[in-house]
């Protein structure tokens, strides 16, 4: 009997040990900068930080650029703030030009959380010609900023 | 006239404090152009003029506006969306051919609007009808509605649009009078061209402006509308049809 309880606690602390493991493992890969084994990757491209805060827009980007469609549909209000356009002209991947694609801002996250997107069948998913950083003003990617596990905190479930 | 140094302040203190005083209130327009924040208003109605008698053989009106916005062929002429075209008119006794572009009219009664089933297709304040992609469900009533067959159905996926004229497969598109220019204080992409590469057929401008240069032009010469017989109250106005 005695011996039973042993093996358990010695295979309970092996269980334990592994899973330490992995999720050292898989905080290591997020703070080297790789991609993550699963989740959706969300980077910004220019600027530093979003025309709302941050919190504010993973909840309500949808409604913002959906009133803003009207306003600018209808009544010929064309600010920029809360544009989709504005939304790709930062968003959008320098390599790929485009806020879709595996790693795009937009389709990863619409991806991971199995929501369609509906915007570009019509929009264009690339930011506009003359609105496109030059590349020689960031050589080594420093505003490249990986939020990758504070939005990973949020849809597993951390809502506040 | 030579202003002093003492005359030019002054004049130029009242200007400022009289722009400051009176937010909102100007006698004389400053500039033609809103801010992006401030909505259209029925102040203008826009409009354009074409003169036949000037416009020949040429088509840049029709590869401007396609390039404005991002209207490409897929080579099926059948089905290719089109915002604008050239109508060609022959004289079967004499033999004398006119052309003339076509577009939407832009109707102060458009028919369009009437029989759009969800709204889609609007008149905008300042005159402009457009469709509201978002909630055009593609049923093509305004096509057969329009007595221009100004408006095209987008039959196939559309690629590399640009990203102040989206256009989507399912839902109806026509001339826009190029809004996104106009509302930046811009002429049509038709009109720019057929000024400077074309043969200067066509004026643009407000219809509500009396001092506008499409109103001196109306007023001075004969012009018509398409179709007036159905009385849509067009914005787009012919001379020599």
């Amino acid at each position: 009997m005695r011996r039973n309880i042993k093996h358990i606690l010695a295979a309970s602390l092996a269980v334990l040990a592994t899973a330490l493991l992995t999720t050292a493992m898989v905080f290591a890969a997020e703070t080297s900068g790789a991609r993550p084994a699963f989740g959706p990757t969300v980077k910004t491209y220019k600027g530093d930080k979003c025309v709302e805060d941050t919190d504010y827009m993973r909840r309500n980007h949808m409604k913002v650029i959906l009133h803003q469609r009207d306003e600018t549909m209808h009544r010929g209000i064309r600010t920029q703030k809360h544009s989709l356009k504005n939304c790709v002209d930062c968003h959008a991947d320098p390599k790929t030009n485009s806020v879709l694609g595996k790693d795009g801002f937009c389709e990863s996250c619409h991806v991971y959380t199995s929501v369609s997107i509906d915007c570009f069948t019509c929009h264009t998913a690339a930011p506009e010609k003359n609105g496109q950083p030059p590349k020689a003003a960031d050589p080594a990617g420093l505003k490249e900023k990986m939020r990758t596990s504070a939005v990973m905190g949020t849809i597993n479930g951390n809502q506040p | 006239m030579s202003l002093s140094r003492r005359e030019f302040i002054g004049i130029g203190g009242a200007a400022v404090a009289g722009m400051a005083l009176v937010p909102g209130l100007r006698l004389v327009e400053l500039a033609r152009a809103r801010s992006p924040e401030e909505a259209a208003t029925r102040l203008q109605r826009w409009g354009l003029l074409v003169d036949i008698g000037k416009c020949h053989d040429c088509n840049a009106c029709v590869t401007a506006c396609h390039e404005e916005n991002g209207v490409t062929s897929h080579g099926r002429p059948a089905t290719d969306a089109q915002w604008i075209r050239k109508v060609e008119l022959k004289d079967k006794l004499t033999g004398y051919v006119e052309t003339l572009p076509v577009m939407c009219q832009h109707c102060a009664e458009p028919p369009c609007v009437d029989v759009c089933p969800t709204g889609a297709s609007f008149k905008r304040i300042d005159g402009i009808v457009l469709v509201d992609k978002h909630i055009c469900i593609g049923c093509r009533y305004c096509m057969m509605a329009c007595p221009y067959k100004a408006r095209s159905f987008v039959h196939e996926k559309t690629t590399n649009q640009k990203p102040h004229a989206p256009r989507g497969m399912g839902t109806v598109e026509s001339c826009t009078l190029c809004v996104h220019r106009v509302d930046a204080g811009r002429i049509p992409a038709c009109v720019e061209a057929c000024t400077k590469d074309g043969n200067k057929a066509m004026v643009f401008g407000d219809l509500k402006d009396p001092n506008s240069e499409i109103n001196k032009q109306l007023a001075s010469a004969p012009t018509t509308q398409l179709r007036p017989d159905l009385n849509l109250n067009t914005g787009v106005r012919y001379r020599g049809v």
